[in-house]
């Protein structure tokens, strides 16, 4: 075990992920060597994972305000006002590199830390995502990932009691080596009792609630730092292990205790546990902070200095509290079976001092540990778009029902039931919309009819070709599912997955996607309000598809007119909203019928996109329409036959004459496009009011019979669509037992 | 037609149980902490589902020998009706107030989803308000929701008419498809299935409402 007078090697520093120009700055910055304790805290805050130190420049150009945000990034959470006085507060955050060492406990530990961020702020969890990729199905390893991942999901979540309502799982052979697990999580408070990390008043009581401080994770936020290789394994103890039930009676007692006006600051143990907590408290409040870590609470014997300040250990919190109700507060989480001790005190000389064993064994200027944290500035390339692919250049499928059956059943396209009935998703009665819809739906508690919807998106393929166009779709297409519910789409989350930023060709696709993402919530008006930057997604050099992932929220004032994807009635009449499809470069048909992943991704006119959305969300809030889904991945004849398959009933639709090609219209992937049906009787107000929107409104057939019949092209029973659909998840999981 | 439902660490659908009495029955159930050694004075004693103590041990282990559990045992004994849902279920088998176990899933996964039960029995206040045979909807959300109980039992309660619910289709492996039953006086009843979760149009039925009708109106 290491002491704290152990010498500072140049190995040991490059083994704290440190540089060493970073290392001189901490040289310069304290005027000392830095004792081992003091290493520790500077590799914990100066790691990309807590410091944003290769994309705060670019951050910084998103988009974060608006008439609704409370509280945009920078606290645990981001804070959005859902009228009545109450907010809703919410984040994603990714736990990829845990995940794929430790599945189950990387999993479950990255649900519990954004659930902690959520209630931090003093919000109750009401709704939790994930959005998953994992390598190819035909990788050794994919069953197993996918097999403890949704296990590990559904341990922490069902355990907990927050319903988990929905997300993405997509499989590429670029996470083989390095799979994404992206937890999102919300919360609902009143907008005038939120939570924050500042602390006020100097000789305070710092107060640590929750369980207690083991090794586990002992520098987690320096391995998810870091690229990995075949020395993987070993890294293991740096995984945390998880603790649901404690998270569950932490919830209880914290939302208790801020009842009774007894906190004045709260932080969350997250990454780097006890030394980022501390450090945000303080600093944010221009205080220093003095810890006593012979006060800590601690799970194992003999924890030294530098183990207690990195742990990881889960369900844990840092308060500074009114003194005056210090009894009280301690018998709420003593009655709650939890750990309260003073642990330290807010001063005023801005210093973060930790004292072991009445040693002084770390004494560094607070606020410097994150302001003078290093910001690089890194070279980036922007790889040139791929050119746009024309469907006549595409070879249009010898059977047409056959390409829909294999595209329905494929690996990204199969229904995600498999792994969403292992999820809660019906705990506090509140879902209105269940996972598989383009956006989930619950209700506010207490309200009769006030709804949020919820929906995680990104199309890592579109990413890859072309950044820019790749991050405004992923915005795109979450406010598009939000609006296909017809909720308003309020603000949003991103969850930016790449590779290494030291190399151009990654910052420059993470410079790109940054730049689409805001372009397209300006132009939505969708604004980031929290979020979460995970690079270093690299096995042996290869790093993993871009991945920007978008969680959005958006309010429904009324859940009765809520739009849902099944075709509901007989003799409804299905009508596109939007272009017609022939933009067949990137799209699932390419990839899986033709096996090509080749060209430029869609473009995403974002005047078109709202105009399509403002539209159908108001054809739906105007109860005009019967069902109501979004054209995305595999085009509109996979979008007609989801609607099929949810309903099981069938359709007759007929290709245009005006259509290039058919397979381009059937299966293209253009933007801005959803398909209704409506009631026959209300057909003509529809289309004249699309004309009057400036938006193009097609019938295209009527619904109806058992089968998906395309005139001319293809007849395919729904019951076998859905077969296909249905049997591809459970049917690869079983094959691993 | 007063309720109290009881609160374990750990405990989760304590919320959904206290909301959906109070919208079908118009009072709000009083809770009542697991470490409390009495009860109030009530008609129906609740005890949702959840984790509590987390499942570490087995599921219900830990909370069945917990100082409130004597005083639902002594107004069960007087006649009081007691509901254990899910993890009630487990206490109050654990307990053993109600007869054999809850085990694994059969498929090894937590499963939530909504499944079909069959009306067993209407002889007791939570099924008399449904028909005799009937097939209703529940949402069931659990791991460890595997009935077993040896042969002997099994067939007491079946000879005694005291399995309330059998699934249509098995979730879990319960053996004889059982998804509740009722204890010798019929004034228990332990399901697995979250009646309580179905209680409205926004849950997409309304199937759960009868038991809570019947469990209140019977003695209002």
């Amino acid at each position: 075990m290491l002491q704290n007078d152990t010498p500072i090697t140049p190995e040991l520093v490059a083994s704290h992920g440190l540089k060493p120009d970073e290392y001189q700055r901490i040289l310069d910055l304290i005027g000392r060597v830095p004792t081992l304790t003091e290493l520790g805290i500077f590799s914990a805050m100066w790691n990309e994972h807590c410091s944003y130190k290769s994309s705060k420049k670019w951050l910084r150009t998103l988009p974060t305000t608006g008439p609704r945000v409370i509280c945009g990034p920078g606290e645990n959470a981001g804070v959005v006002d859902i009228d009545d006085g109450q907010a809703i507060i919410f984040k994603m955050e990714s736990h990829n590199h845990p995940s794929f060492i430790e599945p189950y406990q990387g999993a479950a530990t990255g649900v519990g830390g954004i659930l902690r961020d959520v209630f931090t702020m003093g919000a109750r969890p009401v709704a939790a995502m994930n959005a998953l990729r994992f390598g190819s199905p035909d990788h050794p390893k994919t069953r197993h990932l996918v097999s403890g991942v949704v296990s590990g999901v559904g341990g922490y979540g069902n355990s907990f009691g927050v319903p988990t309502v929905g997300g993405e799982v997509n499989f590429h052979e670029r996470y083989n080596g390095n799979i994404l697990v992206n937890a999102f999580a919300a919360g609902l408070a009143d907008a005038d009792k939120i939570f924050y990390s500042k602390a006020e008043g100097v000789g305070l009581p710092v107060v640590y609630l929750g369980s207690k401080t083991g090794r586990d994770g002992v520098g987690g936020a320096t391995m998810a730092s870091a690229e990995f290789d075949e020395s993987i394994e070993e890294k293991r103890p740096t995984v945390q292990v998880g603790d649901p039930f404690g998270e569950k009676l932490l919830l209880e007692a914290c939302l208790e205790l801020m009842k009774t006006g007894a906190v004045i600051a709260i932080q969350d143990m997250g990454a780097a546990g006890l030394t980022c907590s501390a450090v945000e408290m303080g600093a944010k409040g221009d205080l220093g902070i003095e810890l006593d870590l012979d006060k800590v609470p601690c799970r194992e014997a003999n924890m030294t200095a530098y183990e207690m300040m990195l742990s990881e250990s889960q369900e844990r919190m840092l308060m500074v509290l009114r003194p005056e109700q210090e009894k009280e507060a301690e018998a709420i989480f003593h009655k709650w079976g939890l750990d309260f001790a003073i642990v330290g005190w807010t001063t005023d000389d801005l210093r973060f001092r930790i004292l072991h064993k009445n040693v002084i064994v770390a004494d560094l200027p607070i606020k410097e540990l994150g302001d003078e944290a290093p910001e690089y500035d890194r070279p980036f390339v922007r790889r040139p778009v791929p050119a746009v692919l024309k469907a006549e250049d595409v070879a249009a499928p010898a059977d047409y029902a056959e390409a829909l059956l294999k595209l329905v059943s494929a690996p990204d396209m199969a229904s995600r039931r498999w792994v969403w009935e292992q999820y809660d998703h019906l705990i506090q009665g509140n879902t209105a919309q269940k996972p598989g819809g383009d956006a989930a739906v619950i209700r506010v508690e207490g309200h009769e009819k006030k709804g949020l919807a919820f929906s995680l998106d990104v199309s890592p393929r579109y990413c890859e070709a072309d950044p820019f166009e790749g991050g405004k779709q992923a915005i795109a297409e979450c406010w598009r599912n939000l609006s296909a519910v017809g909720a308003e789409p309020l603000a949003s989350t991103d969850n930016l997955n790449f590779g290494n930023p030291e190399k151009p060709e990654i910052m420059g696709q993470l410079v790109g996607a940054i730049e689409g993402i805001g372009a397209a919530c300006r132009a939505l008006d969708f604004p980031i309000v929290s979020g979460n930057v995970s690079l270093y997604n690299e096995t042996n050099g290869v790093g993993i598809l871009p991945t920007p992932a978008i969680g959005g929220v958006g309010l429904l004032p009324d859940i009765d007119v809520m739009a849902t994807v099944a075709f509901k009635n007989a003799g409804d009449v299905i009508v596109q909203i939007g272009r017609d499809g022939s933009h067949l470069g990137q799209s699932i048909y390419l990839r899986e019928i033709l096996g090509r992943e080749e060209g430029a991704p869609p473009p995403v006119d974002l005047a078109e996109e709202r105009r399509a959305g403002d539209f159908v969300r108001g054809i739906i809030r105007s109860r005009l329409v019967t069902a109501c889904h979004d054209v995305s991945d595999g085009g509109l004849l996979v979008a007609l036959a989801e609607m099929a398959m949810a309903r099981g009933l069938g359709a007759t639709v007929s290709v245009p004459a005006s259509a290039a090609t058919p397979h381009g219209y059937l299966f293209g992937e253009d933007q801005a496009r959803y398909v209704v049906t409506v009631d026959a009787s209300v057909l003509d107000a529809v289309t004249a009011a699309a004309a009057e929107a400036g938006v193009e409104a097609k019938v295209l057939g009527t619904v109806g019979g058992e089968v998906l019949d395309v005139a001319g092209l293809a007849t395919i029973s729904v019951a076998k669509l859905k077969q296909g659909h249905e049997n591809w998840f459970p049917e690869f999981m079983a094959a691993a037992e | 037609m007063k309720s109290a439902v009881v609160v374990f660490p750990g405990s989760n659908r304590e919320r959904d149980m206290v909301a959906a009495i109070e919208k079908i029955t118009g009072h709000r159930p009083v809770t009542v902490w697991h470490g409390d050694h009495d009860l109030p004075k009530v008609d129906l004693i609740v005890i949702p589902g959840g984790f509590s103590y987390g499942d570490y041990l087995r599921s219900g282990a830990i909370a069945a020998r917990e100082p409130i559990m004597g005083a639902i045992a002594r107004e069960a004994e007087r006649g009081v009706a007691v509901l254990g849902v899910c993890n009630g279920f487990q206490i109050l088998c654990e307990a053993g107030l109600l007869p054999g176990v809850l085990m694994r899933n059969a498929g090894l996964k937590f499963i939530c989803k909504e499944v079909e039960l069959r009306v067993e029995t209407t002889a007791s206040q939570f099924t008399k308000g449904y028909a005799k045979g009937a097939v209703i909807r529940s949402p069931v959300a659990h791991g460890d929701g595997n009935y077993r109980t040896d042969d002997e039992t099994l067939a007491r309660l079946k000879g005694e008419d005291r399995v309330a619910f059998r699934y249509v289709a098995n979730p879990n492996g319960s053996v004889d498809d059982i998804a509740g039953i009722l204890s010798e006086k019929r004034n228990i009843l332990g399901m697995m299935p979250h009646p309580e979760n179905l209680i409205e149009p926004l849950n997409g039925g309304t199937d759960g409402r009868p038991l809570f009708e019947a469990a209140l109106s019977a003695v209002a």
